[in-house]
């Protein structure tokens, strides 16, 4: 069904929802790329009128891609609560804005709705918000996950402590998460990308990652993230394997190009579970999603990226994940161009999976061929720890030697601690007093240089 | 006056460091870095930065190609300058016009046709490139596989040389490009192999040596891969995720380089 509006002296048309969603989209290179972004400023603004006045039921009415042709559409579809949405259904789309900002939406009533929410409601209505807007909805949701802590509580945030090396040296990684833990980073869990694919190497890192872990009777979780059929063979062989790690995107074709469908997905945490290492809960997958990575693998189906990156979590929430993380400015400027862009998408990506009740954290990250650099880093971690970020990355020095990259660092997180009084996963900040790490506030100790963590390796 | 004392010491596991290039042991001011931490990593994004925005010299290159006694063209992508380059991957792997035309009249070619491609850094390009070519040949002599064309292309990612190679007529094609800049590693150059090259290749259809740099794969040992990998794509007539790199069994202990990664 096409959609008019009027601007100016223009009458624009857009030819079905996601033109008009395309369109509707702030501007970013990926969409450009892909041919199907707004032509004019104008335009958009346009489409943004005319998606305000959309009831949100008629989202529900009009599927992106086909029922039959794509397995993720079925699952948003067959998977949507109707009851929960009761509370949202008479709205549009600028209706629920307001909506959302207004005292009605409360912690529990977000929660309530959120099963309701299909990742088109929640990209149509982000379209429509500002980036403060986008930090005062998120802000309001609150979403608990646990294995061996409990992360995502109001006043928390968490670090995933990554102490890559570009050979996978043992030495070296321990000495990275030697680092890490004496900044006080790792609650979300100590996540290594290895170099290598080889599942040997892979067996030993996870027994490395566990031997800390046990030595030190830390309160957190492993995993070393690597392909989901790698997690489960290793499942297979014994290997100590805490969380099942994927890598997932908004279609059944982006989808099958990393290899992965729900089935496997499953397979996964069925595996990971078959296990019962967690000690307070049983979230056991951690995702990694990123805008653009479905048109990377021409799975886009003319769908804009932002869009496209909602419907990842939809994907996410059907296996409850512990981690959800977009690794929002790794893929580079033909997708995100600039500072401007990476915040942006940031915060939308923040937002729309928190909306939909999934535990989204964010690499806040560049790489060093994007106009951005550590001040647009700064502006959008200051961003999400206003938007009550369920955790952030913590890479020695914020410079990944292995991935080429640039994320946060260890001392990033202990800023936006000291700018906003935000605790670790409460057991993980007492095992940090206990160790002697921290002081009864939460700030580091002056380092011991006679410390049992430093001693160790 | 007696010098302030250092109020930000490095961390007491220091010593760890020499396990990892990562930045780890920094050290703190409050909770944040110190200064000459926050310098530190200035300087090396700034040379990153300058690396992937550095002009190409191109007429530079080829002229070094020459004195090696190679034939050389140059060839530009659809992308004309550095902001349509890194916005549309899909014209770096076009030939402009201009270019095609030029290259299909030319009538050079040969079985191997080396293509010099700026990539996201021209420092690696410039720093790597003619010394790699200056390695690989006697290895490829030995091998008997003629390397007489080299191509300095401009604007172009790895796929250009797809286009080039179809448009030459050569069997197969090697791109040397300058990878996407490290923090730690500003010139890194890359190396992809592709047989029988036409537009349309998937990545797996190629065989990729990276990281080369004096820091990460030296020169030497990334001539001797990339003239194995040459020689079984030549024996075998493909490339890609089917040929296996096996050329570290073959080794002798000199050429066997270690590879120190620390930066």
């Amino acid at each position: 069904m096409p959609f008019r509006a009027n601007a100016g002296r223009t009458t624009y048309v857009f030819a079905d929802l996601k033109d008009l969603l395309a369109k509707a989209s702030p501007p970013r290179s990926g969409d450009q790329l892909a041919g199907i972004a707004a032509a004019t400023m104008e335009e958009s603004v346009a489409a943004r009128m005319a998606l305000a006045d959309l009831p949100l039921k008629a989202i529900l009415a009009e599927p992106l891609i086909p029922y039959e042709a794509d397995e993720v559409t079925r699952l948003i579809l067959d998977s949507h609560d109707i009851g929960a949405f009761a509370a949202a259904a008479h709205l549009t789309v600028g209706g629920f804005r307001d909506w959302l900002l207004s005292e009605v939406a409360t912690t529990e009533a977000l929660a309530a709705l959120a099963p309701g929410i299909t990742p088109e409601m929640a990209a149509a209505v982000s379209k429509l918000m500002r980036n403060q807007d986008l930090i005062l909805a998120a802000r309001k949701c609150e979403v608990i996950t646990r294995f061996r802590n409990t992360i995502g509580r109001k006043g928390t945030m968490a670090v995933r402590l990554q102490p890559n090396h570009p050979t996978d040296d043992a030495a070296g990684i321990a000495a990275s998460i030697v680092d890490g833990l004496m900044y006080g980073a790792g609650d979300a869990t100590i996540g290594i990308n290895p170099a290598s694919d080889s599942l040997p190497v892979i067996g030993d890192l996870l027994k490395l990652i566990d031997a800390i872990i046990h030595r030190h009777q830390i309160p957190t979780q492993g995993c070393i993230l690597t392909h989901v059929t790698s997690s489960i063979q290793l499942i297979e062989r014994g290997a100590p394997v805490d969380l099942v790690f994927q890598s997932v995107a908004g279609t059944e074709k982006a989808n099958a190009a990393f290899g992965i469908s729900l089935s496997v997905l499953k397979e996964g945490l069925d595996a990971a579970r078959s296990l019962k290492r967690g000690t307070v809960g049983d979230n056991v997958m951690y995702f990694e999603t990123g805008q653009g990575s479905a048109l990377s693998a021409e799975a886009h189906h003319d769908i804009d990226q932002q869009t496209l990156e909602a419907r990842a979590y939809a994907v996410a929430r059907a296996f409850k994940p512990l981690l959800v993380n977009t690794v929002v400015g790794f893929i580079g400027p033909e997708y995100l161009y600039d500072g401007k862009q990476i915040i942006r998408a940031g915060l939308e990506d923040h937002f729309c999976g928190k909306l939909m009740g999934v535990p989204l954290g964010c690499d806040v990250c560049y790489t060093n061929h994007a106009e951005a650099d550590q001040d647009d880093m700064d502006t959008l971690l200051t961003c999400l720890a206003a938007a009550g970020v369920s955790y952030i990355m913590g890479v020695p020095g914020a410079d990944d030697v292995m991935l080429n990259y640039q994320s946060t660092s260890f001392h990033d997180a202990l800023y936006v601690r000291e700018a906003f009084g935000l605790k670790r996963a409460p057991e993980f900040e007492d095992w940090l007093r206990c160790m002697g790490i921290t002081d009864e506030t939460g700030r580091l100790r002056p380092p011991d240089p006679g410390h049992r963590l430093i001693a160790a390796e | 006056m007696a010098q302030p004392p250092d109020r930000n010491p490095a961390d007491p596991w220091l010593h760890l460091a020499a396990t990892t290039p990562a930045r780890i042991a920094l050290g703190r001011a409050g909770g944040s870095l110190p200064t000459r931490e926050v310098l530190r990593f200035a300087l090396a994004h700034a040379q990153a930065r300058d690396a992937v925005h550095a002009d190409f010299d191109s007429a530079k290159l080829a002229e070094m190609l020459r004195d090696e006694g190679l034939v050389v063209a140059e060839a530009a992508s659809r992308a004309a300058d550095r902001a349509a380059y890194l916005r549309r991957p899909d014209w770096g792997r076009d030939l402009s016009e201009a270019s095609r035309t030029a290259l299909t009249m030319d009538g050079a070619g040969g079985e191997l046709v080396v293509v010099v491609a700026d990539g996201l850094s021209a420092t690696a390009v410039e720093a790597h490139a003619v010394p790699l070519v200056r390695a690989l040949r006697p290895h490829l002599d030995r091998a008997r596989i003629p390397l007489t064309t080299a191509v300095v292309a401009t604007g172009a990612r790895v796929a250009l040389g797809d286009a080039i190679g179809q448009a030459l007529g050569a069997r197969a094609v090697l791109v040397l490009i300058g990878e996407r800049p490290g923090l730690s590693s500003p010139d890194s150059l890359g190396a992809y192999l592709t047989f029988d090259p036409r537009p349309g290749r998937m990545d797996s259809e190629r065989n990729c040596v990276s990281n080369i740099r004096p820091e990460g794969l030296p020169v030497a040992a990334a001539a001797f891969k990339l003239a194995w990998l040459t020689s079984e794509a030549f024996r075998r007539r493909l490339t890609g995720v089917a040929l296996k790199d096996e050329s570290a069994a073959l080794r002798t202990e000199s050429e066997n380089t270690a590879l120190p990664l620390h930066g």
